[in-house]
């Protein structure tokens, strides 16, 4: 049990799904992204997704490489992260922290994993590793308590989702589709189907992302996932305002929706 | 006797290579490797390959000896493979040859690819049109207006060209939307990979197409009187250097020689010389080797004059091969690479691909140091026709540049 599971178990208990929300540290600097995180908590984020901005983010979408770009050219650092972990976590919601593999790796995996703890952070999502070659990573996080969040994707197969569930803890992160983030028109028919299958492989939390938009999109989600995980919707209340006050604003009516759709689910 | 360093299977070479990928990935990498693995013992296979490298490529490729551009090296004697031959102008065609065929086999009908100089995205295109398969290429912005001829070329072909506009603008950010566009439809599309570098299979699988160039090379050098004292050949993600090595890589007495991009200088740091350079390892495109990084494990931008030579990686063999020893990599700035490509026009009346005039410079470094007694092999891995514009600017040759 960790802070993390606590709150996914606790938002079950209350008959809904969890509203995580993603934004990357560093956009439009690292203390308006922390304050940005913080917002999304008063709003009704149950839990945030930390996101280090990288330079070659092959599963990401034009709206999350655009604040990321911009965020590393203003210098954001790997270290900024704990930085806004602290603040998510001060403000009583559980953080993880996304990352692809490199910047973790040449941060140091067991500094990595220090820093987390001392920040106060619950685990990682890591969007481009996979259990197979993660063997490092795992046995840092594992002694040092973190949960370690596996993607699984409509093309996984059984195998790959039983493999995938038995080395991921905190939660399974589904994607819906298969493709990058992004606002999405729809969310993918396959989500439902892989929820029940890494259930079947036995998860016990599985939350899905990619492409969720909408309070709408939240509230189909919320219907059969733990966890409803949005990223691009919020990225983008932050791009389209350079006022801090106009774009924490945009970003609180957006997280009001999808809070109000996880809580009409079921 | 040692182990063979041969056709090594992967996916690890040493501590290189791997799989690094989004789960969503896994599958269709499964799926090829499993594929490539049937072809390679499948005669039927071999058997196509090899008609499509006889009556469409053109191999075997020859060889020509350069003796008025070696009167410049120190006198060596300098032999020429002539990738440069090739049908559609360059190694790649080998690899996309191979890599089509097993997407007909996979049952897929699309493919994919990135392109820095266009010379991949040109071989794809082409091997798209010979079996009737649909074509994209991802090309960076900066490259599309480096290398617009090529960008014709491959819409003549009937392929879709996709300029990409996200971070450098160049090859490194191609080969992030293909990998986008990969995952997006996976299902149809099969990702033709330009080098050999990515996530296995692909490293040793660009290799196994490429090794024809270094198996020609050999009995061609043993029919002029004996192996060469050393191979040359530029890197990029290293496909043409591996695929003309690996035939030499047991034959301990010939020195392997790579020549990165040294850009602007390796102390300018306006470089693509990962390995020279000194580079950390790191993991980049779906596996680990040595890459151009800042202490956050982002990467550098590359910088050379050669768009097929500016990439941030090195395919993971490479790194191998440096590290154990066995191959030697070098820097060859801009200047010392046209340097080359002038000489080789003006004496052998060959325009070489600027890519592959970093090779050439490293044989004129290597034969002054070596003397008359040496015999230097070099893959001439591209003809340069793409880049007589980048060219005729160096030179100064344009009627008037317009600012
Ligand atoms: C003629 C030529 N040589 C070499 C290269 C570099 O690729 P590699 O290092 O994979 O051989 C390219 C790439 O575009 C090329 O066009």
């Amino acid at each position: 049990m960790t802070f993390l599971t606590d709150r996914l178990d606790a938002a079950r208990a209350q008959g809904r799904a969890a509203l995580i929300g993603y934004l990357p540290v560093g956009y439009p600097d690292v203390e308006r992204s922390a304050r940005a995180m913080v917002a999304m908590v008063e709003a009704g984020v149950d839990i945030v997704e930390v996101g280090v901005p990288y330079s070659d983010p092959v599963l990401d979408g034009a709206t999350i490489q655009q604040a990321a770009e911009a965020a590393l050219q203003r210098g954001v650092r790997v270290r900024d992260a704990f930085t806004a972990v602290k603040a998510v976590v001060d403000a009583g919601a559980p953080a993880v922290v996304m990352s692809y593999a490199n910047p973790i790796f040449q941060y140091g995996v067991e500094r990595f994993a220090d820093d987390l703890v001392a920040a106060g952070g619950s685990g990682v999502i890591l969007p481009d590793l996979t259990p197979d070659v993660a063997g490092e990573w795992l046995a840092a996080a594992s002694a040092r308590g973190l949960e370690t969040i596996f993607l699984v994707a409509p093309s996984s197969t059984q195998e790959r989702l039983h493999y995938t569930v038995a080395h991921t803890t905190g939660f399974v992160y589904a994607a819906s589709l298969m493709g990058v983030t992004g606002e999405r028109a729809s969310v993918g028919a396959a989500a439902e189907q892989l929820v029940a299958d890494t259930r079947a492989a036995g998860a016990e939390r599985v939350c899905v992302g990619l492409g969720v938009t909408t309070g709408e999109h939240a509230r189909m989600v919320g219907a059969y996932a733990d966890g409803v995980i949005v990223g691009s919707a919020l990225v983008r209340c932050l791009l389209e305002h350079e006022d801090e006050d106009d774009a924490l604003a945009a970003l609180r009516v957006k997280v009001a929706e999808l809070a109000d759709g996880v809580r009409s689910a079921r | 006797m040692t182990e063979s360093l041969q056709a090594a299977p992967g996916p690890y070479f040493g501590d290189f290579g791997g799989r690094f990928v989004p789960e969503a990935l896994v599958a269709a990498l499964d799926e090829l490797t499993d594929a490539y693995e049937k072809a390679k013992v499948d005669p039927e296979f071999e058997r196509e390959l090899t008609r499509l490298a006889r009556d469409y490529t053109g191999r075997p490729s020859i060889v020509t000896e350069a003796p008025r551009f070696a009167a410049h090296a120190g006198g060596a004697r300098i032999i020429l493979k002539r990738e440069d031959l090739n049908h559609t102008g360059s190694h790649k065609i080998n690899n996309v040859l191979g890599q089509a065929l097993l997407t007909k086999r996979l049952g897929k009908t699309r493919v994919i690819a990135e392109t820095g100089a266009g010379q991949h995205g040109v071989a794809s295109a082409t091997a798209a049109a010979l079996m009737g398969l649909e074509c994209t290429v991802y090309m960076g912005e900066e490259d599309t207006r480096r290398q617009a001829l090529n960008v014709a070329r491959m819409k003549l072909l009937g392929a879709t060209v996709v300029p990409v506009t996200s971070g450098s603008r160049t090859l490194k950010d191609a080969i992030n939307e293909t990998y986008r566009d990969w995952v997006a439809n996976v299902e149809t599309t099969n990702y033709l990979f330009g080098t050999a570098a990515g996530p296995h299979p692909f490293p040793a699988m660009v290799r196994d197409f490429q090794r024809v160039i270094g198996v020609e090379a050999r009995a061609q050098m043993l029919e002029r009187g004996g192996l060469p004292d050393a191979v040359i050949a530029c890197v990029g993600g290293g496909s043409n250097a591996i695929g003309i090595f690996d035939a030499f890589l047991d034959d301990s007495d010939v020195r392997l020689i790579g020549c990165e991009a040294g850009g602007l200088g390796l102390e300018s740091g306006h470089h693509a010389a990962t390995i020279a350079g000194g580079a950390r390892a790191g993991v980049l495109h779906g596996s680990r080797s040595f890459i151009l990084q800042d202490a956050d494990g982002q990467t550098i931008e590359s910088t050379s004059i050669s768009a097929g030579l500016d990439y941030p990686g090195v395919g993971p063999e490479h790194a191998f091969l440096a590290d154990i020893g066995r191959a030697e990599y070098w820097a060859v700035t801009d200047a010392e690479a046209m340097e080359a490509f002038q000489l080789l026009c003006r004496t052998e009346g060959i325009l070489p691909a600027i890519e592959s005039s970093h090779a050439l410079a490293g044989a004129i470094k290597l034969g002054r140091e070596l003397g008359p007694e040496a015999t230097i092999l070099v893959s001439l891995s591209g003809r340069g026709d793409k880049d007589v514009e980048t060219a005729a600017r160096w030179f100064g040759m344009l009627p008037e540049e317009k600012a």
